[in-house]
């Protein structure tokens, strides 16, 4: 039931199509899954989703974003007022076929993505001039201003957020959401183009000296990042069904920085493996009710004393270079 | 080659550089030498655009590159070996020396200047494979220049290039820099701690102090002058 991880393949582009019909597979025997576990299991692809592109912003190229949550919140609203304001008009008050949804919803999703892209470029040129603590300050500002910003356009429900939002979320996208993000990060960064991201985190002044442009890196890494936020974050609209600011607050982007953390920077095995632990904890957890987040804090604590490197991370990788 | 036209830096309030001017001919390896502080590394780094100057005029082969970004000036040719043997650790050799081609398009350039690495650099073939930060600070060195000449620069600029090596292997670096110089035709600029010895590997010198040159001439005679003799070559 986890998503492949390309990597140990050496052919990622086989992997991926063996993915998504695999995908397909569940999809079509899904009703008899139980539901639960079917949510469960939603909320795992889009943990997915969110750590893996994270993870070439923070882990690949050494950037620490902590606005990661806005970028979401664009994708959720943008995708949702197309299928909510476009969608009647275009297929009918009926709902139209199958196939018609499966189209606007691609159509939203990509125009969520899109969105949460441009929101990251806007973002990205001012800010990724900054380093370390003060680019996490100025993202996580960002953040929060494009979640007061949702909460205070009318059309788009305010701080009630927008409801009735059609149910086009199944286990079949969001996985197949999940793969194409896996896919799209671990090719990226193994090209050639894609090992200026690795040198920038490894080392600015080297990178630039030998003529990489480590600006246009930060913010390709920054707008790719978002870009598959607001899928998720489409996902999880058309999931949930509702969505209002409050479910995009900082909370959640920290949600999805310690699965990065905790996964190992820059292993993508390990931030999926993160992802998938730390989406399925609250829910074993489930049992020891008001203890719950006790439990959860304190086990991440200990994972972090534990294992500093991150949780999965087991080749071994050098630190930054010695100034 | 390059020229230098009172070149000032500051760091906020603090001045770095307070007016240095410097000419470099093609062919010549010129070292800045200096005491920490005295501003060595920020000229390197004003001159490939890694800092901004607040004044003066930086012209390299009969152009201005004052105000052009780092990857634009390294596209001209001017490699830069950043202090402290900066290379990318979690890369292996193999890709270290591949980025070092960054801007590189011609595969049989790439290719030829891959050889001249190696022929330059033998222990780095023997480590293709291995991650950088596995190597010695010798070898993290040599791939740090080797990184460097697969951009294949004109003028190649270097930066402390002894700092933190074991003895055995500064002079072997130290005969490297001169090899790259006399068999290759590579200009360069050296910045170096050690001024004894890269007064012995120079043409000509520079004495950097505080942000000003205080001192000129050609290396031989300045390892004669008793006043530098007093203040950078240990009586």
């Amino acid at each position: 039931m986890t998503a492949p991880a390309p990597t140990r393949y050496p052919r990622p582009h086989v992997a991926l199509l063996a993915a998504l019909a695999v995908f397909y597979g569940v999809f079509a025997v899904s009703d008899r899954i139980d539901p639960y576990y079917l949510d469960v299991l939603v909320g795992v692809g889009i943990s997915i989703t969110l750590a893996v592109s994270l993870n070439l912003v923070n882990g690949f190229t050494g950037q620490f974003s902590l606005g990661h949550a806005g970028f979401m919140a664009v994708g959720a609203y943008l995708s949702s007022a197309v299928t909510l304001f476009l969608g009647p008009r275009l297929l009918g008050e009926e709902g139209g076929s199958a196939f018609g949804q499966g189209a606007l919803f691609l159509a939203a999703l990509v125009t969520g993505g899109l969105s949460a892209a441009v929101a990251g470029l806007l973002v990205g040129v001012p800010s990724l001039r900054l380093k370390g603590d003060y680019l996490a300050l100025v993202t996580l500002g960002f953040g929060e201003i494009i979640r007061v910003i949702f909460m205070n356009i009318e059309p788009l429900g305010g701080a009630l957020g927008l409801n009735g939002i059609p149910a086009y979320t199944n286990i079949f996208w969001v996985l197949a959401v999940a793969a194409v993000t896996i896919f799209t990060v671990h090719c990226l960064v193994h090209s050639t183009y894609g090992r200026g991201f690795i040198a920038t985190q490894d080392d600015e002044i080297a990178a630039e000296a030998i003529g990489i442009n480590t600006t246009r890196y930060k913010i390709v890494a920054f707008v790719i990042g978002a870009f598959f936020a607001g899928v998720a974050g489409g996902l999880y609209g058309h999931f949930k069904q509702t969505i209002s600011p409050a479910g995009f607050d900082f909370n959640r982007s920290i949600e999805i920085v310690v699965m990065v953390i905790l996964g190992g920077m820059g292993n993508t095995v390990g931030v999926i493996l993160a992802a998938i632990l730390l989406t399925l904890l609250p829910e074993v957890l489930r049992s020891v009710a008001e203890y719950r987040m006790i439990l959860y804090s304190f086990l991440l604590i200990v994972l972090m004393i534990a294992r500093p490197q991150g949780l999965f991370n087991f080749k071994y990788r050098f630190g930054r270079a010695k100034s | 080659m390059l020229s230098v036209q009172n070149l000032e830096v500051s760091y906020g309030a603090i001045r770095a550089l307070g007016g240095v001017s410097f000419t470099i001919e093609a062919g010549r390896i010129v070292t800045l030498i200096g005491a920490n502080g005295a501003g060595k590394t920020t000229t390197l780094r004003t001159i490939s655009g890694l800092l901004r100057a607040k004044a003066g005029a930086i012209r390299f082969r009969d152009e201005d590159i004052t105000a052009l970004a780092p990857h634009r000036i390294v596209a001209r040719g001017l490699g830069h070996v950043p202090e402290g043997r900066m290379v990318f650790s979690n890369l292996t050799v193999d890709e270290n020396l591949a980025m070092g081609a960054y801007l590189q398009r011609d595969p049989a350039r790439i290719a030829r200047n891959r050889e001249y690495v190696f022929s330059v650099f033998p222990r780095l073939k023997e480590r293709l494979g291995q991650a950088a930060g596995t190597l010695s600070g010798g070898e993290q060195q040599m791939l740090a220049i080797g990184r460097a000449l697969m951009g294949d620069p004109k003028l190649l600029m270097l930066d402390e290039p002894s700092l933190g090596i074991a003895p055995k292997l500064i002079s072997t670096i130290f005969e490297k820099i001169v090899e790259i110089n006399r068999h290759h035709g590579i200009t360069i600029l050296l910045v170096e701690q050690n001024a004894n010895l890269a007064l012995e590997i120079s043409h000509d010198a520079y004495v950097l102090e505080t942000g000003r040159i205080v001192m000129q001439g050609p290396s031989h005679d300045l390892r004669a002058n008793p006043e530098l003799k007093a203040a950078y070559l240990g009586g």
